[in-house]
């Protein structure tokens, strides 16, 4: 692995595109953030806890984290017809494992905490933008939580591991060992709470890569922190 | 949370004095911003602002082959996505009245304008045209989300540019587009709507007062010619009313006109 | 214990202290020796115990808490009342200060109306209200506005001060529900919006010190 790698971008194999994390972007929310990599953009938006409807989706013993994330017909250049799809479907689920074993959400019985992501426009790395927002949307709202969750693609470029994935390396590159892409979720310290690989990869890369956003997500994190105490100065 | 019928009382005794809550007058609107080109991958987009309310509106192009009762035109399809990000009175799922009203009243203001130049969208006639679409998506929904996404989209177009559109291989290149602009009139195409509240007319509500409004009519102008009108609502409005609305609505126009070309130089 | 620190912004899972002098209050845990947020809010310490002041966030309901609501429903034997939260809450036709006839109900409170109510009761079945109180009972008229209830103690403020001075000032009226409901009542409309300027104002600036004096500059920037 040669530190000469060059990237389509121009980065550096260690480098995340230029990150923009806001919180209360919606006022209507109870809870709101916008979270960027470089040209993805995602923002998030937390209702609740309150009442769950359909009632047969009530869970007596806990509150319940309902997640949805849904791209918007223009965020990509091949436009998406509005509404679900599979891998929208397949994301929201994904979401809500990544935030869940961070919330305390057991005194909210029969209760739901509805997290709605969009994301406004697309260049790889939406699932981990979406994630990054909703993380601080959550604390915004004021659910309890552990801890945050910091989220990050680490993606292996032929026999190169890069971090933070862009469009061109997710879709286009296309050399060697192609493109893998393992969109990562750890809290700060270091407890995976989603991790996905796509692609071909070694057991050693694999942890290399998982050392990788672990670094990386100490950086999201303080992003996120600032966005959260910068609040009153909105 | 739901404007309570004491809040309501209010905001209709006050109008009766011909004031609002926020000391605008019942013509004026919030304050108005405009951001061009929020969303790179669309060929158009803008985000609008008016007060609380906030809409991203994209223009996506694709070609496809024409209608049979319009072969050398092309094609608009506008479509409004509600979503529960917005408020809590959307929830997920195919479009309910709302939205597809909206889309339609957006689109009624566009098309029959003729604002966009159809036929200046034919690649080949009977075979190829233009297709455009125009997406609405709220993100803060504080009233009167039908001016705002006719303001977007508006914008949209005016900032959109062609893709390319490659003719041996038949197919459009996305994310490489060319320096020109769609084919449109040199007009501002822009809803105005007017909301009933007892006696009195405003535009422009936030969330409370369109909550307490028994009538809304939307007027899609331009420079005075009005190219669409739309009623919605229970109640009814009187001739003489409905007369005041039309001749408020070139002088509204023209002001929100002046607003939104600062945006666009 | 320096002013600085006795109010700072905190995210969950930040350490607020270390050491063993300090005691985990609401909305804090201890880990190890360190004394961890678990909400998003302003951390406070006073006689070493910790806890966290929410800035933002849902509102839970407690006994003897007077709060705002709106009739969603009328039963056989009581209203349905919505108070901005998960759980529903009733108020039994036993629960009002006057005989009620089965009948008359709608007349007493018809759905939609307000009403301001006191929690006698959480318990299984959800949350009763009662309107045997001073001060409680149907609303009039006026103008209802809504807040973050976590922003409830601000504006009213150490032992009342902060909305008796809105109170004073505005010549209104004024009920604060801690669902974060307010109920404003004044002489004339422009009281009224005055009044509600006001209370946004302390809302917003919440997290803020010396808040009442700021109040009182914003008063007499108004005046002038």
């Amino acid at each position: 692995m040669t530190k000469e790698f060059k990237r389509n971008s121009g980065r550096k194999v260690d480098e995340i595109r230029p990150m923009t994390a806001k919180v209360g972007i919606i006022p209507n929310a109870d809870g709101s953030a916008l979270f960027s990599f470089g040209d993805t953009i995602a923002i998030a938006a937390v209702y609740g806890p309150k009442k769950m409807h359909p009632q047969h989706q009530q869970n007596p013993e806990k509150g319940t984290l309902r997640c949805n994330y849904n791209m918007i017909s223009f965020s990509v250049e091949d436009r998406i017809r509005p509404g679900p799809n599979r891998r929208s479907t397949e994301i929201s689920k994904i979401t809500e494992w990544a935030l869940e074993p961070i919330l305390m959400i057991d005194k909210y019985p029969n209760m739901v905490i509805d997290v709605h992501i969009q994301i406004l426009q697309a260049s790889a790395s939406t699932r981990c933008a979406g994630i990054n927002a909703a993380a601080m949307a959550l604390a915004h709202a004021g659910i309890p939580m552990k801890d945050l969750v910091s989220s990050v693609s680490i993606g292996k470029l032929d026999k190169q591991l890069v971090l933070d994935v862009d469009k061109y390396e997710d879709s286009v590159f296309d050399e060697g060992e192609g493109s893998t892409d393992i969109p990562i979720t750890m809290t700060p310290k270091g407890d995976l709470t989603h991790i996905q690989v796509d692609g071909h990869i070694s057991k050693e890369q694999l942890k290399e890569a998982i050392e990788m956003a672990k670094k990386a997500t100490k950086e999201i994190y303080a992003l996120q922190k600032k966005a959260l105490k910068a609040i009153g100065e909105n | 949370m739901e404007t309570s019928r004491l809040t309501g009382e209010r905001i209709k005794q006050y109008l009766a004095q011909g004031k609002r809550f926020d000391e605008r007058k019942p013509e004026e609107f919030r304050k108005l911003e405009i951001e061009i080109g929020v969303s790179k991958n669309a060929e158009g987009s803008a985000r609008v602002k008016l007060g609380n309310t906030d809409v991203i509106v994209g223009v996506k192009m694709d070609v496809t082959e024409p209608y049979p009762d319009s072969l050398e035109k092309g094609i608009l399809m506008v479509t409004a996505e509600l979503s529960p990000i917005s408020s809590t009175r959307f929830e997920n799922g195919p479009p309910k009245f709302p939205a597809i009203e909206l889309a339609r009243i957006i689109d009624r203001g566009i098309r029959e304008s003729k604002v966009i130049e159809t036929e200046k969208l034919c690649i080949k006639k009977g075979e190829k045209v233009w297709n455009i679409f125009i997406d609405i998506y709220p993100i803060n929904a504080d009233g009167n989300l039908i001016d705002a996404a006719g303001i977007g989209a508006m914008v949209a177009l005016k900032n959109a540019k062609m893709p390319k559109y490659d003719e041996k291989e038949e197919k459009v290149i996305f994310g490489e587009n060319t320096t020109k602009n769609l084919p449109l009139a040199k007009d501002l195409v822009i809803p105005i709507t007017f909301y009933k509240i007892g006696e009195e007319f405003i535009v422009d509500p936030t969330q409370e007062e369109e909550d307490v409004s028994e009538a809304r009519i939307t007027i899609g102008s331009a420079n005075g010619i009005i190219s669409s009108v739309q009623k919605g609502g229970q109640e009814a409005i009187k001739e003489e009313e409905m007369i005041k609305v039309l001749d408020t609505v070139e002088k509204v126009w023209k002001d929100m006109f002046k607003n939104i070309e600062k945006f666009l130089k | 214990m320096a002013e600085e620190n006795q109010r700072k912004i905190v995210i969950p899972g930040e350490t607020i202290f270390k050491g063993n002098d300090y005691l985990p209050g609401e909305g804090t845990e201890k880990r190890g020796e360190e004394i961890v947020a678990l909400k998003f809010g302003l951390a406070e310490e006073s006689n070493r115990l910790v806890k966290i002041i929410p800035l933002s966030g849902a509102y839970s309901p407690r006994r003897g808490n007077v709060v705002i609501g709106r009739v969603e429903n009328i039963t056989f034997n009581g209203w349905v009342i919505d108070i901005e939260i998960a759980d529903r809450a009733f108020l039994s036709l036993i629960e009002v200060p006057r005989f009620v006839n089965k009948n008359d109900m709608d007349e007493i409170m018809d759905i939609g109306e307000n009403v301001i109510a006191k929690i006698f009761s959480i318990n299984q079945r959800g949350i009763d209200l009662t309107i045997k109180g001073r001060g409680l009972g149907k609303i009039e008229e006026g103008l209802i506005i809504k807040i973050n209830p976590n922003k409830v103690p601000r504006v009213i403020g150490k032992e009342g001060s902060m909305i008796k001075m809105i109170k004073d000032e505005t010549g209104c009226n004024i009920t604060v529900g801690q669902n974060g409901l307010i109920w404003i009542r004044g002489d004339k409309i422009e009281d009224e919006l005055y009044a509600k300027k006001a209370i946004l104002f302390v809302s917003e600036k919440s997290f803020i010190k010396g808040l009442t004096e700021e109040l009182k500059k914003w008063f007499e920037k108004k005046e002038k």
